[in-house]
């Protein structure tokens, strides 16, 4: 499913020195896999997963989805492929506060290109508990309801591998849980690829497979 | 979910300030339309009401603007009246080879806010307006023995609740000096409306207006009286007759347009002494040319001016609120829309927003024009209405998107060249 080689990545310091972030060998993760990543601050995670996300390209190697290796695309190509094949959860949910719920997943499918299906979308908001809050703006809804959002909208363009970028860091304890039942469920139904970035060891623990990015990145 | 949504739900977001620019813009844009439409609608109204059947003015030496007021709008102060055989001198002396019809008209009397005209029945019968005849809503024309009969323009009906059969006493001049005479007039009709100053025009026989004692030339005010109250009247002898002016079609020779004969006449008459002869539409080109075509361009460049000033404010306000929404433009790029799409999206909201405050604007413009049409035709003679257009307003919808798309490209940019990748780290 993803397939990293020789990923390179690095950035410009204040004095022009380039800083290296990644230095990655090889990565994989498989089909409907679920992987954790965990890594001190600053380390890179957050690149790696702009990188595999196509939001970022790296300076060299291959990030292969799905079969397609993704820096051969265009820009614009990687946006469609993002659309279409990827699903995002970010720390911060970034739910758009002008738009409902209902909205906010439909605004996910709107940029895939293929159309927009309604009624997947409120399944999936039904799926994650909210199929009673589909017109509630974010500012109307809870933190942990915010973050359901956030899952059903990562996942309503049906993609093959979903990123997940410290979804419990601003959830309280008591619904961290919830949002990891909620993200490992949903993405196993799905038949969804899982790499899940999180600092809790409570919620890397009960993953088969957990890696630390210090250990496969020369960079680190 | 179409991108012409997502660009309102982004307008909604900003209410305060959206509707603000929207107000601005629809200001700029009322503007425009209540100057476009009052001149559009005005100028063809005057131009088009020029032409009532006849194309010139026959009437004392003088203002040949003045005259053309006068006699075509009752508008401006009365002119000197011309003796009764200069008429005579039109239908049957040395003009008579150039004339097709000739109506004389007597002009000095009003009835409330409404002119009076002293006509003959021709007025109605052989002048029409706008290719059309007269058509009467109640009642009939009045006959040329019918001394005291009258016909009232629609507006004038309307206003003074005056129907068929109904009497009225006309005043000599208007104001407050005004001396109502104590002769009354019938009304025998009602005229559907025509558009035309005749809307408001009281129209009364001729032979009716010289036999009111303030009007006779023939004997004195305390015989002239002494009759009246008496009830008998006999028509006033032609020599001691005036008219304001007289209205001539010019005559038709096989088949060539009366226009033809205008030069000759108009040029005979103004080598004479008695009265000069206009040509209405010549008269009102004249005056629209030199007085009201540059006040209209200089009108239009200052409300032009306000509508660009509002599609600034639109800028202004879109691109503030860009620092504000590079993590939700940022968000967007990470689900999947490209640098276009949300390029698209911003100019999408500044059209949106353009199309809104316009559209506002052009409705409350067309509203405003419509409140103020009773003044207009107090003050014109024309009626204005909600649903009076012109065709320079097909333009303002393309305008307004174009001035959209060149305002919305400067934040649109921002948009475009928004890092994702830094934005997305940004606290939301």
């Amino acid at each position: 499913m993803l397939f990293l080689k020789d990923v390179k990545k690095s950035f410009r310091e204040p004095d022009g020195n380039p800083l290296p972030i990644l230095n990655i060998r090889e990565f994989r993760v498989a089909a409907s896999e679920q992987v954790v990543l965990m890594g001190r601050s600053g380390c890179g995670k957050t690149t790696l997963l702009h990188c595999i996300a196509g939001i970022s390209k790296p300076d060299s190697g291959m990030v292969e989805i799905d079969g397609l290796d993704i820096t051969r695309l265009s820009e614009a190509g990687r946006d469609l492929f993002r659309a279409d094949k990827l699903g995002y959860v970010f720390q911060t949910f970034n739910l758009l506060p002008g738009f409902s719920a209902l909205e906010n997943v439909l605004l996910g499918m709107s940029f895939a290109g293929k159309g927009v299906d309604t009624a997947r979308a409120k399944d999936l908001l039904g799926r994650v508990g909210l199929g009673h809050r589909l017109t509630h703006r974010p500012t109307a809804l809870s933190v942990g309801e915010q973050q359901r959002v956030a899952v059903a909208r990562a996942l309503a363009n049906r993609p093959k591998l979903l990123l997940a970028d410290e979804p419990t860091a601003n959830v309280d304890t008591a619904h961290q849980q919830q949002i990891i039942d909620l993200v490992r469920n949903t993405c196993r139904d799905e038949n969804v690829a899982l790499l899940l970035v999180t600092h809790t060891p409570e919620v890397a623990e009960q993953f088969e497979r957990v890696e630390r990015l210090e250990n496969f990145n020369q960079a680190g | 979910m179409n991108k012409w949504k997502i660009a309102w739900r982004s307008i909604q977001q900003r209410g305060l300030a959206s509707a603000l620019t929207g107000f601005s813009m629809a200001l700029g844009v009322m503007l425009v339309v209540a100057v476009l439409v009052l001149h559009g609608v005005i100028t063809n109204s005057f131009m088009n009401n020029s032409s009532l059947g006849y194309n010139i003015v026959v009437g004392a030496k003088g203002g040949r603007l003045d005259l053309v007021l006068n006699t075509v709008y009752y508008l401006a102060r009365p002119v000197e009246n011309i003796p009764y055989s200069f008429y005579q001198e039109l239908t049957e002396g040395k003009y008579k080879q150039y004339v097709g019809t000739a109506i004389p008209i007597c002009l000095g009397d009003t009835y409330q806010d409404f002119r009076v005209v002293g006509t003959s029945p021709g007025f109605l019968e052989d002048l029409g307006y706008g290719g059309n005849k007269y058509v009467f809503a109640d009642g009939r024309n009045f006959k040329a023995d019918e001394f005291f009969g009258a016909v009232l323009g629609a507006t004038v009906a309307r206003e003074t609740g005056l129907k068929v059969g109904d009497t009225f006493q006309p005043s000599h001049s208007g104001g407050p000096e005004a001396v109502i005479h104590n002769e009354k007039f019938t009304v025998l009709g009602i005229l559907a409306p025509t558009g035309t100053p005749n809307d408001r025009a009281v129209i009364i026989n001729m032979e009716g207006f010289y036999l009111i004692p303030e009007h006779r030339t023939d004997i004195d005010l305390a015989t002239a009286k002494q009759l009246a109250s008496e009830g008998k009247f006999e028509p006033v002898p032609l020599d001691k007759r005036e008219v304001t002016a007289v209205l001539v079609l010019t005559a038709s020779f096989a088949g060539a347009p009366p226009e033809l004969m205008a030069p000759p006449l108009i040029k005979s008459i103004n080598e004479g002494n008695v009265a000069q002869a206009v040509t209405p539409i010549r008269e009102m080109a004249t005056l629209f040319t030199t007085f009201v075509d540059p006040l209209r361009i200089i009108l239009l460049v200052l409300t032009v001016m306000i509508v660009i000033v509002s599609g600034i404010g639109i800028l202004v306000s879109i691109y503030n609120s860009m620092s504000e929404r590079q993590h939700e433009i940022a968000v967007m790029r990470a689900l999947g829309a490209g640098r276009q799409t949300v390029m698209l999206l911003v100019l999408m909201e500044s059209i949106l927003l353009s199309l809104a405050g316009g559209l506002a604007g052009w409705v409350v413009g067309h509203g405003l024009i419509a409140l103020l049409s009773p003044w207009i035709a107090a003050q014109t003679g024309v009626s204005v209405g909600f649903f009076q257009f012109v065709g320079y307003e097909l333009v303002i919808i393309p305008g307004l998107i174009l001035l959209a798309t060149l305002v919305g490209y400067l934040p649109a940019l921002a948009a475009y060249r928004t890092d994702v990748a830094k934005a997305l780290q940004a606290t939301p």
